[in-house]
């Protein structure tokens, strides 16, 4: 059932919230945000880059700002990994929750906490990145989120820092009865050599109407290494639509692994630039959408100067009635000279009602570059499922070994520990017939 | 152990099993020859239950029970093993896993403890001794890379392990030199016994100087059209199929 939705329902919810206050550059870059979004509008399938994603009733709804809920520190334990070694910052609704969180004494200088402190506390690193690098034409949901946006995370870490620990974000969806919005921002800086690990996990507890559209800067300074994940279990009732903007300098180094199992549409968008000489950027993912779930990912990875290497690494695992889309795009200015960027997105689907769009493209513009893409969608090997039940194993637990097999190359590449191994077992529980293969991991 | 009558199966639409007729007693070593497509790989295929064969008329009793309605685990469960043709790659599944949770699957069925990872290495140590293969393909994904040599004696590493009571070896030697010949043969050699039997099957007499079988039996278009001792290997040798198939279709 939907509701009759006002045609400027945003703008009066934008007003209602009270987001037109605050200091100069920020209300400056919400209405930003706000006239973005209001001249566009919500997509639909006539546009291009979202055929292959429909909308549904979300057009229809009208979301407004989310309240903070209270959650159990319970919830929280299924997607903690490492946890003494961990700084963790908890947000209920896109609110911070400083009950939940827990920051250990930080290296002098280096600054992880929310937004709304940072604003707060007027630091000036907001003015000069936050909303500086995510381009909102050709993202709507990035300037509805840019709209709305209040509270989130900021981490800085200054020239030569190494941060030791992990910095886990958890962002708890909890759902009330009203249908609800949350804009969960990230600002991520490493200056020159620094080091950072950031996981954001996405959790939902309860199902009801919910959209979460994060956006999340990630600016890397020279010969910086961010390793970044997003990890997303939201309920079956929410829209995620993610922007993720990576910016990078000279000799840098981001890593960013994307799971998704959750949510009822879900879309990833993903904008890396490579602005300085021999940069590395590495992005991979994992989505498994089953019964109605959709996924859409969407990468664009400009090469923008020589020497730089890239490489998208996709998997799609599609199940019953679920569908998936990947839109892989590298570009290849004109200096971008001794490009090497691979591309790959390989789908498994496993039942005849699943189904899977799938982009690969390079556009390039330099001569001297080495530049491959692919993508396969395959169905279960029988061979290799016959195979393994002739030697003893049932039927059940042999396709699940197949699915994991395919599904877990993606987490292999986690260097962490303990996160790869809760990430092996998102994937487990996962799987069409969850059998205990524990042993594996 | 095994008795087979009047099989027939097809694939595709297309008859391949037209009235096979075979019987191996407990602790026999059976070998099949015959040429290319008469349907070698088809029997042993429909024995280890891969449903892409259908089987249209015709019985299979093996310990006196119908193995026609068993699914393919319970088949092994029950120790039948299929040393494949071509083994199947499987990419992201290690050797070592694969095999453990088989052999406790077939452990459960048979009603004995599951063997834990201390007991389940050194079993396979042992049992890689054997083969000669190297102890670090246990932990390198199923099949993944490997030789030719290695594929073949990994399958006799694993039917090892397993101890099966009904060994079917498609072809387990072709492409094999002398050295892996040996080790094959070998290892098939130290599990005969009464209660164990053996179908070789394979093309090239060679293989049966070291596996020596009791009875040789020749398969041309989906039948079995001659049966005799280990002397009848050497004949084919010598006079190649091409009188038997003209047998067959007179
Ligand atoms: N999927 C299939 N579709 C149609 N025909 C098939 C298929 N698979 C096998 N065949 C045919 O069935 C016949 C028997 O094949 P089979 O593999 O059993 O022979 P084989 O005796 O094992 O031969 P080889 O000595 O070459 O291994 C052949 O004529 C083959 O072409
Ligand atoms: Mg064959």
């Amino acid at each position: 059932m939907s509701v009759a939705i006002e045609s400027n329902h945003y703008e009066q919810a934008f007003a209602a919230a009270g987001l037109d206050q605050g200091p100069a550059w920020l209300t400056a870059l919400r209405q930003t945000g706000l006239a973005a979004f209001a001249a566009v509008g919500f997509p639909t399938t006539q546009h291009e880059d979202w055929r292959y994603t429909s909308l549904g009733n979300i057009p229809k709804t009208p979301f407004r700002p989310a309240e903070t809920a209270s959650v159990d520190a319970s919830v929280l334990e299924p997607v903690l990994f490492d946890d003494d070694r961990v700084d963790r910052l908890v947000f209920v609704n896109g609110h911070y929750d400083q009950k939940l969180s827990r920051i250990d004494q930080l290296p002098a200088g280096v600054v992880v906490q929310s937004l709304a402190d940072a604003i707060a506390a007027d630091l000036p690193l907001l003015a000069a990145h936050l909303g500086q690098h995510a381009r909102l034409d050709g993202h709507p949901f990035a300037a509805l989120a840019t709209a709305f946006v209040r509270d989130g995370v900021v981490v800085h870490v200054p020239k030569g820092v190494a941060l030791e620990r992990p910095v886990h974000v958890i962002h708890v969806s909890r759902p009330g009865a009203e249908p609800a919005l949350v804009c969960p921002r990230l600002l991520l800086v490493a200056e020159e050599s620094s080091q950072a690990m950031l996981v954001e996990t996405f959790l939902g507890t309860d199902r009801g109407p919910h959209l979460v559209a994060p956006v999340a800067e990630i600016v890397a300074g020279e010969n910086a290494f961010v390793d970044h994940y997003r990890v997303q279990h939201e309920s079956l009732e929410t829209g995620f639509f993610g922007l993720l903007r990576i910016q990078q300098a000279r000799s840098s180094n981001v890593q960013s692994h994307l799971l998704n199992f959750g949510g009822a549409v879900v879309r990833n968008e993903i904008a890396a630039h490579l602005a300085g000489e021999g940069g590395n950027c590495d992005l991979y993912g994992l989505f498994m959408p089953t019964g109605t779930q959709h996924m859409d990912n969407h990468l664009r990875v400009e090469h923008e100067a020589p020497h730089c290497d890239s490489r998208e690494f996709f998997k799609g695992i599609l199940d019953e009635k679920g569908t998936g889309v990947f839109t892989g795009r590298i570009y290849v200015h004109k200096p971008a000279q001794k490009t090497d960027a691979k591309q790959s997105n390989m789908n498994l689907l496993l039942s005849p009602d699943a189904q899977i769009d799938t982009k690969p493209q390079l556009e390039i513009f330099a001569d001297d570059v080495k530049c491959t893409h692919g993508a396969t969608i395959g169905q279960m090997d029988e061979d290799a499922l016959f195979y393994l039940r002739a030697r003893g194993v049932d039927a059940r637990s042999a396709r699940s070994l197949l699915v994991y097999a395919f599904a877990s190359e993606t987490v292999e590449q986690v260097s962490h520990p303990a996160l790869r191994t809760l990430l092996h077992e998102a994937i487990i529980t996962r799987l069409p017939h969850g059998v205990d293969l524990k042993e594996l991991v | 152990m095994l008795e087979i009558k009047n099989l027939h199966a097809s694939v595709d639409g297309h008859e391949v099993l037209k009235g096979l007729n075979l019987t191996i007693e407990a602790g026999g070593v059976h070998s099949i020859m015959g040429p290319n497509g008469s349907g070698k790989s088809t029997l042993a295929q429909v024995l280890a239950g891969r449903e892409t064969y259908e089987v249209t008329d015709g019985q299979i009793l093996y310990k006196g029970k119908d193995l026609l309605e068993m699914a393919p685990e319970e088949r092994a469960c029950e120790g039948i093993f299929l040393a494949f043709q071509y083994p199947v790659e499987i990419p992201g599944v290690t050797n070592s896993y694969f095999l453990k949770s088989a052999l406790n699957s077939i452990r459960k069925y048979r009603g004995e403890d599951e063997l834990d990872a201390v007991e389940f290495l050194k079993l396979v140590r042992e049992k890689m001794k054997t083969v000669e293969l190297d102890e670090r393909l246990l932990n390198r994904a199923i099949n993944e890379g490997f030789s030719g040599g290695e594929k073949k004696r990994n399958e006799i590493f694993q039917m090892a392990v397993l101890e099966p009571t009904m060994a079917i070896l498609d072809e387990t030697d072709s492409g094999l030199d002398i050295d892996a010949l040996r080790i094959v043969a070998e290892g098939v050699n130290q599990l005969r016994g009464p209660e164990r039997s053996f179908l070789v099957i394979t093309h090239y007499q060679r293989l049966l100087n070291y596996i020596v079988p009791d009875h040789v039996h020749v398969l041309v278009d989906g039948r079995i059209v001659r049966s005799g001792g280990k002397e009848l290997a050497l004949e084919l040798e010598d006079k190649g199929y091409s009188w038997l198939e003209e047998a067959a279709t007179a």
